[in-house]
């Protein structure tokens, strides 16, 4: 067993050097997560990420099954989001199979993405304002927007969180004229509601100086550590792939991706306010534009789908990052070949790099930031 | 001035406070379980097989076909075949389960058992209160409690139900239809076998059982 | 992606530009037309830097390693061949004969790399290595001084494929505990036999069922 962890670095006549293991049980690791940080003092000399505590082997049980019962364990994935995972699945199953999307279908995939990214940024905002010690106010304040979007979840599609919504080839059940005159109903509280949390935190003394100049992140090591999602573009680097792939129609919704300066906490929090605004204007613009229609190709079979031989990479913007699925498929009914890119995972690779020479203290608000679902990272 | 951030979030905090007692809106907490929040018809918890009229065994549409088997996910549900065959909704003969569990601890409540059934036998629960104090036994739900009747499911799930009875109702008419027309072609081939001159007789009423059995009957009653 | 030049032509500039590269298309039966490019072992590294410097394709994001684990297989053709054989008349003649020869193809591990450009916007770019055997040669060289983010991708792949990938900085496993002795994602992998944990025995009816 390789673990140099337990070795002795002198740092000559600095101090002591003190081993401190966070997590696995630690309110504010998000999950099973374990972090072993070398303290100099407060400063942080080293820190190594552990994990695997959440792995489930999704990967070898989806290759077990069928195509389709792949889809419910997508949804445990990263499992505040299932909406998102569901399509990034299905968008890759879609490429190897070479299926088409009715367009009712994709508006109300859309909808349901969207929605989904909200209701992502707003628990991470509450949770990383729980993490710098605000005692659950502002989590409360996101919660009760973030329930509002959990019950049309599950008024459309049976289950809050476990959603299982998606189809490859289209939705499972159609959106009912009255649902989406609820999302209609829902879309004027949003704005408020981020107003509202702005107007509790935007200025907040304790906020700017815990989180302003923390946990900085450069362009360039953002770029070669494979970092997606708003955590790279608060380092100011302009990657969305809803903008770069257009999947499904998102070339035709007008959205901006906001972009960060300084690559610290603050403009990674400031991203997440920023990008729910954006997400408004896309519903919005979906619920205007939505057409009648069917919502699954006729032509897919579910059951016993047999894709040609052959593979595919498939990848969504998710809440997180960029969410892909690599599928080989050898022409069975069981893939060959299932891998999941987990944004969570490869966006910790450069943790260790954002929290050297940072008090300990800071560690807690950089992990916050980076916005991890262990059954992401860990699968 | 110092402070002013933090003094602006307490206004926030304070509007909310005083602000639950006279918007609902703000008030979210619901005191669970003397107040109970409906469910939406669509929510779903753990499938529950259905039966028709008021015998569990003898209404129940699930003919054993096995694909929730197959299908299930997490392979949580085991059916063993019957040897004998009983009647269905439209009478024709089908075999049924002898053993039908479902292992409700290993069930994550996907609902692909209820997307796949062909025969509208498998329907998902919103019972969620289900703890119980043995976690072997208890949790394996065998086919005597997870047979639920067709009223129960209308009353859960009321549009679903709905459309489920208008296309079975459309079933047993389509069946009764084509068992009438069977029924009528054969006697006019039997009365044209008896005498080639005479002119067929009209289509004959259709019969309450709507199956194969009675209307070779008929036509022997014809002869 | 409008950018991209096709995969023939990026395996053209590959070998013109890092001498001595093995560059193989291999293609891609599905719709998706995501073909890829086979790379040697030995210059797979200097192959990855070309692209990532390279001036049009500026493949910067490596977005995702895959580990790959194809088992030795088998394949039998039925060939006519010449033999003498002794005929029912004790007389011996040529004739020829239907023979099945079976033909071992060994299996190998397999690394799929995922690259686009953050700069360009396009990709994606497929690059596979691949490993001599599954047994005793299971090395490949890293690509993480080329891109940091195969770093955790990369000891994922050898913490459940086993491959090992030559120049990485902290290969271990990053899944499954320390101390654990094999490789789970194999296709051979053979679970535990822990039916101890199972709640209720599947397939046994139980005596409940009256």
């Amino acid at each position: 067993m390789s673990n140099d962890l337990l070795e002795v670095d002198p740092i000559a006549g600095q101090g002591e050097i003190m081993e401190v293991s966070m997590g696995p049980h630690h309110p504010s690791t998000h999950g099973v997560f374990r972090m072993d940080v070398r303290l100099e003092g407060e400063k942080v000399v080293r820190l190594k990420p552990v994990f695997g505590y959440l792995h489930r082997n999704h990967e070898k049980i989806a290759e077990h099954g069928a195509y389709l019962a792949a889809i419910p364990y997508t949804d445990r994935l990263d499992y505040l989001c299932s909406m998102t995972n569901n399509w990034g699945y299905c968008l890759a199953v879609e490429k190897l199979a070479g299926i088409t999307v009715p367009e009712r279908a994709e508006y109300i995939r859309v909808i349901v993405a969207e929605l989904t990214r909200f209701q992502n940024h707003a628990g991470l905002v509450g949770f990383l304002l729980q993490d710098m010690g605000a005692s659950g106010t502002p989590l409360m304040y996101a919660f009760r927007e973030r329930e509002k979007v959990l019950d049309l979840f599950e008024s459309l599609s049976g289950a809050r969180m476990m959603c299982n919504y998606m189809r490859f080839g289209g939705l499972r059940v159609d959106a009912t004229a009255a649902w989406l005159d609820e999302v209609r109903r829902l879309l004027p509280a949003l704005p408020r509601f981020l107003d509202e949390f702005e107007n509790l935190l935007r200025a907040n003394e304790i906020l700017m100086a815990r989180t302003q100049g923390t946990g900085r992140l450069s362009r360039e090591l953002a770029v070669s550590a494979g970092v997606t999602g708003p955590m790279l573009r608060a380092s100011g680097v302009n990657y969305d792939v809803r903008k770069v792939d257009k999947y499904g129609i998102y070339d035709r919704f007008d959205f901006r991706v906001p972009l960060g300066d300084h690559g610290d906490v603050y403009d990674r929090y400031m991203m997440r306010i920023l990008e729910m605004r954006e997400t408004v204007k896309i519903l919005e613009q979906a619920l205007r534009g939505i057409p009648e229609g069917p919502i699954m190709d006729p032509k897919v079979r579910l059951r016993g789908l047999r894709p040609k031989a052959g593979e595919a990479y498939g990848r969504i913007e998710s809440p997180k990052g960029e969410l892909g699925f690599f599928l080989i498929s050898d022409g069975t009914t069981n893939p060959y070949r299932y891998r999941v890119r987990p944004p969570s995972m490869i966006n910790l690779t450069i943790l260790e790099d954002m929290c050297l020479g940072q008090n300990i203290a800071d560690v807690v608000v950089t992990l916050g930031s980076v916005d991890i679902v262990l059954g992401e990272v860990d699968r | 001035m110092l402070g002013e951030g933090i003094i602006q979030g307490l206004l926030e905090t304070a509007r909310n406070f005083f602000g639950s007692y006279v918007e609902k809106d703000r008030l979210t907490t619901v005191q669970f379980p003397e107040e109970r929040r409906p469910l939406p018809e669509a929510s779903r918890n753990f499938p529950f097989l259905l039966y028709d009229g008021t015998d569990p065994d003898a209404g129940l549409r699930c003919v054993s076909c096995q694909i929730c088997e197959k299908e299930c996910p997490p392979r949580c549900i085991h059916i063993e075949k019957s040897k004998d065959k009983k009647p269905d909704f439209v009478g024709k003969m089908q075999a049924y389960p002898a053993v039908f569990d479902i292992d409700v601890s290993v069930c994550m409540s996907c609902q692909i058992c209820v997307e796949v059934c062909p025969f509208d036998a498998i329907r998902m629960d919103t019972e969620f209160e289900l703890s119980t104090t043995d976690r072997f036994g208890s949790l394996l739900y065998t086919k005597r409690e997870l047979a639920k009747s067709n009223e129960y499911y209308r009353k859960i799930h009321p549009t679903e139900a709905a459309e489920c009875d208008a296309r079975r109702a459309k079933d047993v008419e389509d069946t009764k239809a084509k068992a009438a027309a069977a029924a009528a072609a054969a006697a006019a081939k039997a009365a044209q076998a008896k005498d080639p001159a005479a002119a067929p007789p009209p289509a004959s009423s259709a019969s309450t059982n709507g199956a194969a059995a009675p209307a070779r009957s008929e036509v022997k009653e014809n002869q | 992606m409008s950018t991209l030049p096709p995969v023939e032509d990026i395996k053209a500039q590959i070998e013109a530009g890092v001498p001595g590269a093995v560059v193989t298309v291999v293609q891609n039966g599905s719709p998706s037309a995501q073909h890829s490019l086979l790379l040697g072992r030995e210059h797979a590294r200097d192959a990855a830097l070309f692209l990532r410097d390279h001036a049009e394709l500026r493949l910067d994001f490596c977005s995702l390693v895959t580990g790959v684990d194809w088992l030795d297989t088998e394949t039998s053709e039925k060939v006519k061949v010449k033999k003498v054989v002794e005929g029912p008349d004790g007389t011996q003649q040529e004739t020829e004969v239907e023979e099945t020869r079976k033909t071992k193809i060994p299996g190998y591990l397999e690394a799929v790399y995922h690259l686009f450009s953050m700069e360009k916007k396009h990709g994606p770019v497929v690059i596979r290595v691949r490993t001599a055997n599954r047994a005793d040669y299971a090395h490949v060289p890293s690509l993480t001084p080329v891109w940091r983010s195969c770093e955790f991708q990369e000891r994922e792949a050898f913490d459940l494929y086993g491959i090992v990938f030559d120049g990485h900085p902290d290969l271990r496993r990053i899944l499954m505990w320390d101390g654990f002795a094999d490789f789970p994602m194999r296709k051979d992998y053979v679970p535990p036999d822990d039916d101890a944990l199972a709640t209720v025995p599947h397939g046994k009816s139980p005596e409940v069922q009256a």
